[in-house]
């Protein structure tokens, strides 16, 4: 016989009692109910403990003056993998290169945080973030502004040196 | 109508009548809401707790919905039954409550009103009619359905309510023998002669009609007209809106009223155990606490806070039974429907009737004896059916009531076939 398969020791024929186990039964549940075991979490009033590498929604971080620190390299349209990034770059009267348009289609984005990892000057990041309701589909293309009006901390990058984040 | 005057009879009866029926519809509602926050506390959830504090006004949300939704019929039902399915079945469960006494007579200037909606002289004969009734609605709204899956559960609901209305109205039987009448207020009354509760000399009658009444209200472990694993859900499969939530307000009634029902037949009614200032009985018209040791009847001494006290006892009674319905709910799993029918006819059946041989034996022996009814009796009682009870459980409860679903049979297997060699085709058959 396989190893994988478990054979059941069963009771005796005339030895097992249909009482006895029901109301063993009905003490488990007993003790269940006068001192339970609760896991459910009360979201809209308890907020999840979400981790600090956790990988949500995006948003682009700026500059004292008000500016995007994008510098539109074209780096993490490159590298991502869903292609949902669209830029367009251009260059002020400085000869400073910034993005004309930056979207993030966030219906095809898959959270993998690689435009996060490719940035050279850590414009770009996603964040610990997950309650991204809206009523139309139109409002998931985050542009520039709504990128930089986000507020929740950013993702912590995986440190190979420190693999576990200890 | 216990020596008061025509008039202030119909004034209290129909006061009773209205506050007893939305009584028992709250109770219904806040029944349906009971049974989902024990199942839930039992594993280990919260349960229902977004509508009003704690989830208390969940029964009013879900009472509004299911009358905002859309009502369906189907095409291919029997329009005026599949209409009916759901009247009748939630009539008879809120029809029967009317016989239970649900606490000590109440004294007015006008006279001693008595707590119970009518009390007939047909008592528990009323019940037992009426509370079978529920079934047709069952039946008919399955059958009226014409689905294949409701019409399984209506013929289950109507095997199931003829296997277990017999050892119901057996075990009853045991009850009536020792109460000497059927009206329900002298089921309470002798209880409180016999200074014991039915449930002590009559243990092996009040664990049968448990047993009974969970088959007759059907549910778990005995839902067998509903089974949603196997029949959708059963007998109510096409029913929606308010037709369906009649099928729900009738169980819970059911479920409240058998809860009221095993409290006065076995746990006293509205007596409060020990205590004797309550006890209260209509006799030869006056109201009598019991009788002294010449016989003669003694008056009752009876009090407005007597009546609430044993309402409230009567409430506690009724609310642990209507907990049990849901714990064992909660916890059991279902029967196989043999099983069910196994339990039925070859277990309960013959162990009320060999109960009822006994029983009645006991009584004709205390009578001839001349054991006064009192303590001394009930005790003898108490000590026969505690035999029986424990026959019940350590002998008759050894493989003989439920077998384990994958218990293997007894003895050994039935040989299996031999195997036959299948020869061989020659290569030339079926080749090019």
């Amino acid at each position: 016989m396989s190893v994988t398969v478990k054979v059941m020791q069963r009771p005796e024929a005339g030895r097992t009692s249909y009482l006895r186990a029901a109301l063993k039964g009905m003490s488990l549940t007993f003790k269940h109910l006068v001192n339970p075991r609760r896991a459910t979490l009360q979201y809209p009033e308890e907020q999840p403990d979400l981790s600090p590498r956790w990988r949500g929604t995006h948003r682009m971080e700026v500059h004292a003056d008000g500016r995007p620190k994008c510098v539109a390299c074209g780096l993490c349209p490159t590298v991502c993998p869903a292609n949902c990034i669209r830029l367009v770059g251009g260059e002020d009267d400085m000869g400073n290169r910034y993005p004309v348009v930056y979207e993030i289609d966030e219906f095809r984005c898959i959270f993998c945080g690689m435009c996060q990892e490719v940035c050279p000057v850590e414009a770009i990041h996603v964040g610990v973030h997950f309650e991204n309701a809206e009523y139309t589909r139109d409002r998931f293309v985050y542009d520039l502004d709504r990128l930089m009006e986000q507020e929740h901390p950013t993702t912590l990058l995986w440190d190979p040196s420190d693999p576990k984040s200890e | 109508m216990n020596g008061l005057a025509p008039l202030f009879f119909m004034i209290t009866s129909t006061v009773k009548v209205v506050t007893v029926f939305s009584v028992l519809m709250v109770a219904v509602a806040y029944t349906t809401l009971a049974e989902r926050k024990i199942s839930a506390w039992l594993q280990d959830r919260h349960g229902p707790n977004r509508v009003g504090p704690w989830g208390i006004l969940q029964p009013l949300a879900d009472g509004v919905k299911n009358i905002a939704k859309e009502e369906t019929m189907p095409g291919t039902s029997a329009k005026p039954y599949f209409v009916l399915g759901p009247m009748i079945s939630m009539i008879p469960a809120l029809v029967t409550f009317a016989v239970i006494p649900f606490a000590a007579p109440l004294p007015t200037p006008w006279g001693t009103v008595p707590m119970i909606v009518a009390d007939v002289p047909i008592g528990i004969l009323y019940i037992m009619a009426l509370s079978s009734l529920g079934v047709y609605g069952l039946v008919l709204g399955g059958w009226a359905s014409n689905n294949k899956y409701a019409f399984l559960g209506g013929l289950r609901a109507s095997a199931q309510m003829v296997s277990y209305e017999v050892a119901l109205g057996l075990s009853l039987v045991t009850v009536l023998m020792v109460t000497g009448n059927v009206t329900l207020t002298q089921v309470v009354f002798e209880q409180q002669r016999l200074q014991l509760w039915y449930i002590l000399p009559l243990s092996l009658g009040f664990i049968l009609f448990v047993i009974s009444a969970f088959a007759e209200t059907n549910r778990l472990p005995f839902d067998m007209p509903e089974a949603e694993s196997e029949l959708v859900t059963g007998y109510h499969t096409e029913y929606s809106s308010m037709k369906f939530s009649m099928f729900f307000i009738a169980e819970y009634a059911h479920v409240i009223t058998q809860s009221a029902l095993m409290a006065t037949l076995f746990l006293g009614g509205w007596d409060i155990p020990v205590w004797h200032g309550d006890d209260a009985f209509f006799f030869q018209g006056q109201w009598i606490s019991g009788f002294d040791a010449a016989g003669a009847p003694v008056l009752a001494a009876l009090a407005w806070w007597k009546t609430l006290l044993t309402l409230g006892m009567f409430l506690l009674k009724t609310g642990f039974f209507v907990f049990v319905y849901i714990w064992v709910r909660w916890t059991l799993p279902r029967f196989r429907y043999d099983q069910v029918m196994q339990l039925g006819w070859k277990v309960m059946l013959p162990t009320a009737l060999t109960y009822v041989v006994v029983i009645a034996g006991t009584l004709l022996v205390l009578d001839e004896v001349g054991v006064p009814f009192g303590l001394r009796f009930g005790l003898v009682l108490t000590a026969v059916s505690a035999v029986a009870t424990g026959i019940f459980v350590f002998w008759l409860d050894r493989d003989r009531i439920i077998g384990g679903a994958s218990h293997p049979a007894r003895g050994p297997l039935p040989p299996r076939m031999p195997s036959v060699d299948v020869p061989k085709l020659p290569a030339s058959v079926g080749g090019d």
